[in-house]
């Protein structure tokens, strides 16, 4: 890295229209995390979180927007990922939820899976009006796990 | 509901105890240098303590420029929570009471209200009453301000602890070439589990484990959450290539299991752990001669 | 902010060591590169009548449903073709992900680290028949 980010990294706004863009928002949203001080386990549920819900966008919503957004509430560090499409909507939130229920020709785990890799989980949508779906991850004190009491321990990994 | 007269007064004393925190920072410092709140905590050099009042009376004025003297989030107070939050999370630490260390703060108000006094030349003037009332309201707002600050010092800490305990409680031991286990102790809740189940994983990276032991000998009751826990650890593992063995189910959590229709499905599962250990080492080739337990094997 | 961009997706090389295909996945992957790798794998399946293909995902972050099912399709493509799948090396913090995001490719066999994904498609006694079985069967 060539700069020294600031303690709070801005909010972000990234187009997704691509799949190029998929990856770049899995990026962003790693970049943003390790900074935020996420562990190793949470930044990677982020990120796929993140990959789920972009993808979403590009597959139901007809592309649209990822919006990332550092979160600070007095203790607590977040990360809150929305996802902007102003695409049909969804008809039946409940049925988009359940797993395996899918219409995209993947394994319809996309949004109930990315609802279990955060803390809270909204979606915001109607018949032709667009969806937004807003996930947040806390920053949880869950200690990196340190292995070993193990005779021997091979000293890199 | 304030009259406008009585709005402008307030303004008026609100800028008077600006300035007055303002001009007089330096000796105000000086005083709460010596209180009990900093003086217990900056032990090594006064300085510091000086400094840190300083930063504090700094925020007063701030918060007092703004006229929010009754608001415990107006922006100014954030340097104070900065401040005198490090301070009463290391009084926190050092087993200090968050009723405690309100009482502290309650002591600053006394040398600087003095000080504010001798500004008047007429202390009963009622500029003078409105100005101490005004601070006097200020520093009822800090120590508001300082104690709920303490209070989250003191979540913090016991949360700290909690991790710590987790932690601890959690060793993850290599039985043999290949096999690691973790004897659970205690009750299994999301958070542990969690610490559990990354412990694990990265023992089975770092010892190259094919074969990974959960012993819940130690775990007073299995529900369904604990089940699924449990479910998810042994997942977890196998994607990563390791085999996981559920060992340590005592009948009484047999039985429980059993009626709450918790499948394990395809856990491996083996009463006792050195059970557990035969079968892993059983399943690398290597034979055991006699079981390690009488009478506890029957697999 | 300085984000490498992604680059255009380059496919990923598919070796061949005897009778086994090595498949190793780089950090990042394009849905269509990913796509384009199930094709290349079937076709080299079927070309050369490799019996056993080891994906190498020690160097992936993420495996997202969308990779889940790719791999899943890889391996149920190539047992139709007569060869055995195994994927090797997935991190701690992939595992734990995929598990809560709900898949957990029972129909997969894995194993620890490439060295001995071979050792288990070159020796079949070291197979585990208990894992595989008891989840294939399973809903």
């Amino acid at each position: 890295m060539m700069e020294v980010l600031p303690r709070r990294p801005a909010p972000i706004a990234l187009p997704i229209g691509s799949d190029a863009d998929l990856a770049r928002v899995r990026q962003h949203v790693r970049l943003v995390a390790t900074e935020l001080g996420f562990g190793l386990v949470q930044q990677t549920k982020l990120v796929t979180a993140a990959s789920e819900l972009a993808r979403n966008t590009l597959v139901h919503g007809g592309g649209g927007q990822a919006e990332i957004t550092p979160l600070e509430e007095g203790h607590r560090t977040g990360l809150r990922l929305s996802f902007v499409d102003q695409g049909p909507g969804i008809r039946d939130v409940a049925l988009a939820m359940t797993d395996g229920y899918s219409t995209g020709g993947g394994l319809g785990l996309g949004l109930s899976g990315a609802e279990r890799l955060v803390h809270e989980f909204a979606i915001e949508t109607g018949p032709g009006r667009g969806t937004t779906v807003t996930a947040v991850a806390w920053v949880t004190g869950v200690p990196a796990p340190r292995s070993g009491a193990g005779p021997r321990r091979p000293g890199a990994r | 509901m304030r009259v406008s007269e009585h709005d402008a007064a307030h303004e008026a004393a609100a800028q008077r105890v600006t300035d007055f925190l303002r001009r007089r920072r330096e000796q105000i410092a000086q005083r709460w240098a010596d209180a009990p709140l900093f003086r217990t905590v900056f032990t090594v050099s006064r300085d510091e303590a000086v400094e840190a009042c300083k930063a504090v009376v700094d925020a007063l004025a701030e918060v007092a420029a703004d006229g929010r003297l009754e608001d415990i989030s107006a922006p100014g107070f954030a340097a104070v929570r900065d401040q005198l939050g490090r301070t009463a999370a290391s009084r926190a630490r050092t087993g200090s009471s968050p009723a405690q260390i309100a009482d502290e703060v309650a002591g600053l108000r006394a040398p600087v209200t003095e000080l504010l006094r001798g500004e008047f030349a007429d202390p009963s003037a009622p500029e003078a009453h409105e100005a101490v009332l005004t601070l006097a309201v200020l520093m009822g707002t800090l120590r508001l301000v300082v104690m709920e600050t303490a209070l989250d010092a003191g979540e913090e800490l016991i949360e700290r602890q909690r991790l710590q305990l987790m932690e601890v409680a959690t060793p993850v031991i290599q039985l043999w070439d290949g096999i690691v286990a973790v004897p659970l102790i205690g009750t299994l809740d999301s958070a542990r589990s969690q610490v559990v189940m990354e412990s694990l994983l990265e023992a089975i990276v770092d010892q190259r484990a094919e074969y990974a032991i959960l012993d819940i000998t130690g775990v007073p009751t299995v529900d369904s959450l604990v089940a699924q826990h449990l479910m998810k650890t042994v997942a977890a593992a196998r994607l990563m290539g390791a085999e996981c063995i559920v060992s340590g189910i005592r009948p009484a959590i047999a039985q429980t299991i059993v009626h709450l229709g918790i499948d394990l499905g395809s856990v491996v599962t083996r009463a006792g752990l050195a059970d557990a250990l035969a079968y892993a080492l059983g399943r690398q080739g290597i034979v055991v001669p006699g079981r390690p337990a009488a009478g506890a094997s029957r697999s | 902010m300085t984000v490498p961009s992604p680059g255009p997706p380059s496919p990923v090389p598919v070796l061949a060591l005897g009778d086994i295909l090595l498949v190793t996945l780089p950090g990042e992957l394009h849905d269509a590169t990913a796509e384009q790798l199930q094709q290349d794998i079937t076709e080299r399946i079927a070309r050369s009548g490799a019996t056993g293909v080891v994906i190498d995902i020690s160097g992936v972050d993420i495996v997202d449903s969308y990779l889940g099912r790719v791999l899943a399709e890889i391996a149920r493509t190539a047992a139709l073709l007569a060869a055995r799948t195994v994927l090797a090396g997935m991190r701690p913090a992939v595992a734990i992900t995929l598990v809560e995001l709900g898949l957990t490719l029972t129909g997969l066999t894995t194993a620890l680290d490439v060295d001995r994904a071979m050792r288990l498609l070159s020796d079949p006694v070291v197979e585990r028949p208990e894992a595989v079985d008891r989840t294939e069967g399973s809903p």
